[in-house]
C-alpha cells in the first residue's frame, strides 16, 4: 500500500514493539512532544504500516483520524496491577464528534490521555493521522484544574500559541477572540486565584480552542459550569466544530449533553473499561438544543443510552464496595 | 417617653448603624495604638538602659549608655578617615555578601530545576548533597581560605557554598512538588524541555525557591561576619572583632546595630521583590 494521499502521515504506536523510534511529529519538529517514554512506541509512515504484522484494522481504515486495535492499559501500581482499559477497538473518522460516557473509574480519562500521548498503552495498537503539520495534532481540556496559577488568563489562553511560535499580534488577536468567547474579557489580566472554579474551567476550554488542533480531546469540560455558561459554551463548541471540522472526542457524564453534541455516543463498561455500545446520533444539524431535547426521538435515544449505561454503573458501584 | 422610644422603629436601626461606625473607628484606633506600642516599647527600653547606666546599676564597660553609642556612631560615620569609617565597612560587607550570594544562588536554582525534573540527576546528586549539607559551613572556612587565599575570593566562596545548598534544596523540592498536571499541560501543548523549565518548572517552584533564598541570605550574613572576623582588614565583622581586641565596646555595639539593621532592611527588600515577582500568589 502506497503512502496516503496528499502527503498525509500517520503516527502509529504499537505496544511491545521491538523497534524504537520517535513519533513523526517529533522527528519533524525536533522537539519532545508525544508518547514514547519507555521506548515502546514507534512512528510509522502509511507505507511502513502496510508491512506490519497484524494491524489489519488500522490499515483498513485509511480515513480514520483515530484508530485503535485491541488497545489496553495496565497500571503498575505499588499495591498491584490495575487494568484500566482492555481490548478497545475504536475507529473515529476525520471530522467526527464522538462522545464517550461510562461509569466513574472505567478508564475514560486514561483512554483520552493515551490518545493525547500523555500515557503509554501497554497492549494493542493506536494510529493517529496528522494531516497538517503546521497545526498541532491534539489539544486536551483536562478534567481537573489545569491552568497555570502563575499566568494571567490571557497568557494561559495563549500558551499553546506561544509554544508554537505564533507571533505577537496574531496571537493577541486569537487570544482576545477566545477570551471574549468564554466570557472572561473583564478578567483577561486576572490571575487564576481571582477566578471561580467555573471561570478557571472556561480558561482551560479557551486554551484548547485557541490552539486550533486537529483533534480536540475534552474530558468533562463543562461539568463544573453553571447551566447558562454550559449552554453558551456548548453552542460555541458546535460552531467551532462545524466551521473547522475538527475531530472531537468528548467525555461527559451527561447523556443529554452527549446527545445534543455528538454524532455518536460510545458507552463504556465498568472497569476494566472497554467499549460496550456504539450508538449513532443522527439528529439533523444545526441542532436547536431545546426543541431537540423536547422531541420524543431524543427521549427515546436517551433512554436507550441510559439502559446501556445503567447496568455498568450498578456493576461499578458493586465492585467499588468490595474493593479494599 | 422611654416606652415610645423603645417601639420607635428607627431607634434600633440607628443604633446598629452607629455600632458599625464605632466598630470601624475602634479598629482604626486600635491599629494606631499598636503602631505606637511597637515604636515606643524599644524607645522605652533604650531610655531604661540609659538610666540604668547613668545610675551605675549597669557596668558601662560592658553596656555603654545608648547616648555614648550614638556618639561613637557619629564619629565612625563622619570623623574617622574613610578607610576606617562605618559606611566603608558596610559597603565592603554588602558587596561581599551580594557577590557570594549570587555566585551561590544562581547555579543552585539552575541545578535545582534540573534535579527536580530529571529523576536520574536527582538520584545521582541526592546522596552527595545529603552528605555535604549537614557539615557546618564554618568548619570548612580554613579549607576555603587554604584554597582561595585570604583575599575577597575566600569570602565569596564560603558565602556561595552556604547559600548554594540552601537554595538548591529548596529549588529541587519546589520543582519536584509541582503538580504533575502542569507538566502534562506543557507536554500536550508542545513545550520543549527548555520551555518547560522556563514556563512551568521555574515559576511553579518560585514560592519555595524564595523560601530558600530567605534562608540562604541568613546563612550569607552569618558566614560573612565569620569570615571577616577571621581574616580581613575591613567589613562589619572586622569592625566588631577589632573593637573586641582594642576593647572599644561602643564600636562593637555600633557594628552589631548596623548588622541588625542590614538584616532587617534586606529582608524587607526580599519581601518587596517577592510580592513583585509573585503577583499570582494570593496574599494572606
Ligand atoms: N496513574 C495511575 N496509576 C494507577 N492507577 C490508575 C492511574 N490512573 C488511573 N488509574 C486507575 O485506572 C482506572 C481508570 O481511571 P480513569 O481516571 O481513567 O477513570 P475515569 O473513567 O476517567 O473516571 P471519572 O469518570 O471518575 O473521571 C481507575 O481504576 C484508576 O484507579
Ligand atoms: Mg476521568
Amino acid at each position: 500500500m502506497a503512502g496516503a494521499p496528499d502527503g498525509r502521515e500517520s503516527i502509529c504506536y504499537s505496544a511491545g514493539a521491538v523497534r524504537v523510534c520517535r513519533p513523526l511529529e517529533q522527528r519533524r519538529r525536533g522537539r519532545v512532544s508525544m508518547v514514547v517514554e519507555g521506548g515502546r512506541g514507534m512512528a510509522l509512515t502509511e507505507a511502513e504500516l502496510g508491512e506490519l504484522d497484524g494491524g489489519t484494522r488500522l490499515r483498513e481504515s485509511p480515513t480514520a483520524k483515530i484508530a485503535t486495535e485491541q488497545l489496553g492499559k495496565v497500571f503498575q501500581a505499588r499495591n498491584g496491577r490495575v487494568v484500566a482499559l482492555r481490548e478497545v477497538d475504536l475507529v473515529i473518522p476525520d471530522g467526527q464528534f464522538c462522545c464517550i460516557v461510562g461509569p466513574s473509574g472505567c478508564g475514560k480519562t486514561t483512554l483520552l490521555r493515551i490518545l493525547a500521548g500523555l500515557e503509554e498503552h501497554t497492549d494493542g495498537r493506536l494510529k493517529l493521522t496528522h494531516a497538517d503539520p503546521t497545526k498541532p495534532l491534539n489539544s486536551m481540556v483536562f478534567q481537573e484544574q489545569s491552568i497555570f496559577p502563575w499566568m494571567t488568563v490571557e497568557s494561559n489562553v495563549g500558551y499553546g500559541l506561544k509554544m508554537r511560535r505564533v507571533g505577537g499580534r496574531q496571537r493577541r488577536e486569537i487570544v482576545e477572540y477566545y477570551v471574549d468567547k468564554v466570557g472572561l474579557a473583564a478578567f483577561r489580566r486576572a490571575y487564576p486565584h481571582q477566578l471561580s472554579g467555573g471561570m478557571k474551567q472556561r480558561v482551560s476550554v479557551a486554551r484548547a480552542f485557541a490552539n486550533d488542533p486537529e483533534i480536540l480531546l475534552m474530558d468533562e469540560p463543562f461539568a463544573a459550569l453553571d447551566e447558562q455558561n454550559k449552554n453558551l459554551l456548548q453552542e460555541e463548541l458546535l460552531k467551532i466544530w462545524e466551521e473547522s471540522k475538527k475531530t472531537v472526542v468528548f467525555i461527559t457524564h451527561s447523556i443529554d449533553e452527549a446527545l445534543v453534541l455528538g454524532d455518536r455516543v460510545l458507552v463504556m463498561t465498568a472497569s476494566p473499561g472497554t467499549l460496550k455500545a456504539d450508538i449513532p446520533v443522527e439528529f439533523p444539524r444545526p441542532r436547536q438544543v431545546y426543541e431537540l431535547k423536547a422531541s420524543p426521538a431524543f427521549g427515546e435515544l436517551a433512554y436507550n443510552v441510559w439502559s446501556q449505561l445503567r447496568d455498568e454503573v450498578m456493576r461499578a458501584r458493586d465492585e467499588e464496595a468490595v474493593r479494599p | 417617653m422611654s416606652q415610645r422610644a423603645a417601639i420607635n422603629p428607627s431607634a434600633p436601626l440607628s443604633r446598629v448603624r452607629a455600632g458599625v461606625g464605632e466598630g470601624g473607628r475602634a479598629a482604626r484606633s486600635r491599629e494606631v495604638l499598636e503602631r505606637a506600642a511597637a515604636l515606643l516599647a524599644p524607645l522605652g527600653l533604650l531610655l531604661f538602659w540609659e538610666l540604668l547606666v547613668r545610675s551605675a546599676v549597669l557596668d558601662a564597660r560592658f553596656f555603654p549608655a545608648p547616648s555614648s553609642i550614638v556618639g561613637t556612631f557619629y564619629t565612625l560615620v563622619f570623623v574617622v578617615p574613610w578607610q576606617n569609617a562605618l559606611p566603608n565597612h558596610l559597603l565592603v560587607s554588602l558587596s561581599r555578601a551580594a557577590v557570594g550570594f549570587l555566585l551561590g544562588a544562581i547555579p543552585a536554582i539552575a541545578l535545582g530545576v534540573v534535579m527536580g525534573l530529571v529523576p536520574l540527576v536527582r538520584a545521582a546528586l541526592q546522596p552527595i548533597i545529603g552528605a555535604l549539607f549537614p557539615i557546618p559551613k564554618v568548619a570548612i572556612l580554613p579549607l576555603v581560605m587554604l584554597i582561595f587565599g585570604l583575599g575577597e575570593q575566600s569570602k565569596w566562596a564560603i558565602i556561595a557554598i552556604g547559600v548554594f545548598f540552601q537554595v538548591l534544596i529548596a529549588t529541587a523540592a519546589g520543582v519536584a512538588n509541582i503538580e504533575r498536571i502542569y507538566l502534562d499541560v506543557g507536554r500536550n501543548f508542545g513545550a520543549s524541555r527548555l520551555e518547560t523549565y522556563w514556563t512551568i518548572a521555574l515559576p511553579g517552584a518560585l514560592p519555595l525557591i524564595f523560601a530558600g533564598i530567605r534562608l540562604g541570605w541568613g546563612v550569607a550574613l552569618l558566614l560573612l561576619v565569620t569570615a571577616e572576623m577571621v581574616s580581613s582588614k575591613s567589613g562589619l565583622g572586622y569592625l566588631i572583632w577589632q573593637s573586641w581586641q582594642t576593647f572599644s565596646v561602643e564600636e562593637m555595639y555600633v557594628g552589631l546595630v548596623t548588622i541588625a539593621a542590614l538584616g532587617i532592611v534586606s529582608f524587607w527588600l526580599l519581601d518587596a521583590i517577592e510580592s513583585w515577582l509573585l503577583p499570582w500568589k494570593a496574599r494572606r
